[in-house]
């Protein structure tokens, strides 16, 4: 139908860019996970499997690896705890105000993850707002230290920035839900609980599972709210790759380590993607 | 005329408590009146059609008597009680809807069963009450299919059954064959009528196509802009109908405009004995009811009003036929016929005084 020449020009600018931006820096990803780093802290271009012994061999690897699973974990459940009231609020119940709730949910968006990131740490240090607010009402004598430099900070931060990822497909999802369904629930004599766990929530779990995805990958990889909040106890799996990329120059077990990441991450994202299929019936 | 469909209706009129009583109700949206002042009564058994143009407001009513909408005066008694102060969830009422609002995630069993697994009935009870269902509406062999893997003639079976398995006192039906194909909604009229006589429950219908009314109802409430324009069984607003607006929706009608003196009606160059009081009058004359005669007939019959005309236009129906035909003193008439081949020229016609029907100018609203 299109001439070759035709088709050429649009497939190439697309192909480049999955070349020049996606296939050759996760091949040499690859290829860096099978090399090492000599004494003289040069790389050794021969394969070996010694970047993945060590990551098993290593508790602090694993450990962190894990801890950075509980902590998106905990973000995850926050966040759809957060925002499936929001989004169902925002769907069925926010009326004309429906668009201003929407753009409050997507502003926060627009500021810098830096600057919202800095501003939890204001509120938590131990000059911070709710210290000194604690202390001004006599609640507690000393400032409390659990709050910043912590697991909870950290949770606390990333489901702060990652609600509203999980809000917006959750809104989407219910916003699609014929509102003849909730009509017809109520008509067959199911009072609103009912309606809802019986036809509302099945019908949202394409946009929940979305939702709990985007929540879990993105707090999973992230490293700057464990480096501004997280302290020594809130390390995080990306803090140990960005050093190991850095002081420690140890790039062939970052890339080890960022290659089993990715691993994860995308088996996830497959999972969720068939979870969400498994629930979608139009 | 006896048809089986008198006892139904003068039951209703008969002062037996009605099995739903609809009173004084009127609606609007925002400043827009939608129902001005409705008041309506449904017999026990009755098949009652609520027939309206879009916009008439036919929806709301039904919406209203739902409970998905509430009045914002006026009152609704199912069985001398009020049902309009209770929730939707506890109307003894079901519904089915225009686009069918099967639950996509269950399976067709699933969407039969669910409002007897809300009310929490036990399982075995509710196996065989659905199987029952999807046996009457013969969907048995579908049970297991999701919603979207049939097609609408069948969503719309499984629609009527999920409504019809709660028994219901009252079955609303929100234009449910609108969006089925000529064929599948005139099996579906039939079958959709007969089923009403075997369950006898109550139907309230909202249509806007006439002829499915008149097909399938004990009555016929027509609404026009919110308010009843007549409420009465299909041959009676047929061939009686008190509006000129019933009259030209309801079939085809030729509306005469004439002016009464001493018990004689003149409508341009024709005349006929009426019994009605003096001043302007309209009236109905049905197509099928002007006849073509042999010409130069010259009938001089007090009986009949003869009247010569010219074919204008030929329109072929099938087993009718209607013609447009231009009278000598510029009067323009419908006229249907048995189909002939075709007919040209001038004709000699005639009707009786007796099928000029008189009725009321409709009021202006808006």
């Amino acid at each position: 139908m299109f001439s070759r020449a035709y088709r050429a020009a649009i497939t190439l600018p697309p192909l480049l860019w999955v070349v020049l931006f996606l296939l050759i820096p996760y091949g040499l990803l690859f290829c860096y996970s099978f090399w090492s780093v000599s004494p003289a802290q040069t790389i050794v271009h021969s394969w070996t499997l010694d970047n993945y012994r060590e990551l098993f061999r290593v508790n602090v690897y694993l450990q962190t690896l894990f801890r950075s699973m509980w902590i998106a974990g905990r973000v995850m459940i926050f966040s759809l705890l957060l925002g499936y009231p929001l989004a169902y609020y925002l769907s069925f119940y926010a009326g004309p105000r429906k668009d201003l709730f929407y753009q409050l949910v997507i502003i926060p968006l627009w500021v810098s993850y830096l600057v919202r990131a800095y501003a939890w740490k204001t509120i938590l240090g131990s000059d911070g707002v709710l210290n000194t607010l604690l202390q001004y009402v006599h609640l507690t004598k000393h400032p409390l230290e659990f709050l910043l430099y912590s697991p909870f900070a950290v949770v606390l931060t990333l489901t702060h920035i990652y609600t509203p990822f999980a809000v917006l497909p959750i809104y989407a999802a219910l916003e699609h839900i014929p509102r003849n369904l909730v009509e017809a629930s109520h008509d067959l004599g199911a009072s609103p609980l009912q309606t809802f766990w019986r036809v509302i929530f099945p019908l949202s779990i394409p946009g929940v599972l979305a939702g709990a995805t985007f929540a879990f990958v993105l707090s999973l990889g992230d490293f700057l709210a464990p480096l501004l909040l997280g302290g020594p106890s809130g390390i995080m799996i990306s803090n140990i790759v960005v050093s190991l990329f850095g002081a420690a120059y140890n790039w062939p077990l970052g890339a080890a380590i960022s290659l089993c990441m990715l691993i994860l991450v995308v088996s996830l994202l497959f999972l969720s993607e068939k979870l969400e299929n498994k629930w979608s019936f139009r | 005329m006896a048809t089986s469909t008198e006892p139904v209706v003068t039951s209703a009129k008969a002062g037996l408590q009605p099995l739903l009583a609809i009173r004084n109700v009127a609606k609007s949206f925002g400043k827009n009146p939608v129902l001005r002042d409705i008041s309506l009564q449904i017999a026990e058994g009755e098949f009652l059609t609520i027939l309206g143009e879009s916009g008439s407001g036919k929806t709301t009513l039904l919406r209203i008597i739902a409970g998905f909408e509430s009045a914002n005066s006026g009152e609704i008694l199912m069985e001398g009680e009020r049902l309009d102060v209770l929730p939707p969830y506890r109307r003894r009422v079901n519904t089915v809807f225009q686009h069918y609002a099967l639950f996509p995630h269950l399976s067709v069993e699933e969407n039969v069963g669910y409002g007897l697994r809300v009310a929490k009935l036990p399982k075995d009870e509710i196996a065989v009450r659905v199987t029952d269902a999807l046996a009457m509406v013969k969907m048995a062999s579908f049970a297991r299919s999701k919603p979207a893997k049939i097609s609408g003639g069948q969503q719309q079976r499984i629609a009527l059954a999920r409504a019809l398995v709660n028994r219901p006192r009252l079955l609303l039906l929100d234009e449910p064959l609108s969006a089925l194909d000529a064929n599948l909604r005139r099996q579906m009229q039939v079958e959709l009528k007969s089923l009403q006589r075997e369950v006898g429950i109550s139907f309230v219908f909202v249509t806007h196509d006439q002829e499915e009314a008149m097909v399938m109802s004990d009555r016929i409430a027509l609404l026009r802009m919110g308010e009843l324009e007549q409420v009465a069984s299909p041959r009676e607003i047929y061939s009686h109908p008190a509006t000129a607006y019933t009259a030209q929706f309801i079939g085809h009608t030729n509306l005469l405009r004439g002016e009464i003196k001493s018990g004689i009606v003149r409508c341009n160059s024709l005349w006929w004995r009426v019994g009605l009081p003096e001043g302007p009058a309209l009236f109905s004359l049905r197509p099928e009811n002007i006849r073509i005669v042999p010409p130069a007939t010259g009938n001089s019959d007090i009986n009949v009003v003869s009247l010569r005309g010219k074919i204008q236009h030929q329109a072929f129906h099938g087993a009718t036929e209607l013609l447009q035909i231009v009278c000598d003193d510029g009067l323009t008439l419908s006229l249907r016929t048995a189909t002939r081949e075709n007919r040209q020229g001038d004709v000699q016609l005639e009707f009786s005084p007796a099928d000029a029907v008189p009725v009321r100018e409709s009021p202006e609203r808006g």
